[in-house]
């Protein structure tokens, strides 16, 4: 699957975008979290506090419940501030 | 219609364009964002603006198609721009027009409300102390929550 981080998820993880391929008992975006955590400092320092980590899932806004599988584009990012 | 990019705009023309030869437009309502000088009580150099692109345009087409799908609105224009900007340079551009000022003047604020909580853009702002991302507030939420409708 491919993953894309934004903001100071990304300053923290050092990587815009990568393709990964989780085990299959991920299953939802909470699930992916948890996997990418394990993945070193930098992922544990970006999801240390998941209260302030929104998700996409194909370029749709989505809780942290929502399926993911294999052919989808996951996005991390703090609270969009646009405007 | 929806636009993001890097460039200025000239506000003076979009909003021209939104009744430009529609005799049927008794109003345009047109609200524009500009870099702050100030923010958090130091000096800002410059504020960059990230974006999620495919997603930001996703999420800008929803926001005008319901602002259309409520208000008896004849056009609509969103522009956001994203990369490197100064204090006093414009960031946004929402407009409409309709037939009544009230459509107007509620589209125009529903399209800033909603894109404000929902179109993927993040600022970083640069100062003496460096760079600082911006987060998001409370009031802007609350903005959005306004122009949820009732279920019954």
């Amino acid at each position: 699957m491919k993953i894309l981080y934004f903001s100071w998820v990304r300053d923290r993880i050092g990587v815009g975008s990568e393709e990964l391929n989780p085990p299959e008992s991920v299953t939802n975006v909470e699930g992916l979290v948890d996997w990418l955590k394990a993945r070193g400092e930098g992922y544990q320092k970006a999801f240390d506090d998941v209260t302030i980590i929104r998700a996409a899932v194909n370029q749709e806004h989505v809780k942290f419940n929502h399926i993911v599988g294999q052919n989808d584009e996951i996005a991390f990012f703090p609270p969009v501030t646009g405007g | 219609m929806i636009r993001v990019q890097r460039e200025d705009f000239d506000y003076g023309k979009e909003v021209a364009a939104l009744s430009d030869g529609n005799t049927g437009v008794g109003g345009v309502c047109a609200f524009s964002g500009l870099v702050r000088e100030m923010a958090a009580g130091s000096e800002i150099k410059s504020m960059t603006l990230e974006h999620y692109p495919g997603m930001t345009e996703k999420a800008l087409a929803e926001i005008e198609a319901e602002a259309l799908r409520r208000w008896p609105l004849e056009k609509t224009l969103i522009i956001h721009r994203y990369g490197r900007l100064e204090p006093g340079d414009q960031i946004v551009l929402v407009a409409a027009s309709s037939a009544h000022r009230d459509a107007a003047f509620d589209a125009c604020r529903f399209l800033i409300d909603w894109l404000k909580t929902k179109a993927p853009f993040w600022k970083l702002e640069e100062s003496d102390q460096g760079g600082q991302w911006v987060d998001a507030k409370d009031s802007d939420n609350t903005a959005h929550d306004r122009w949820l409708e009732k279920k019954d």
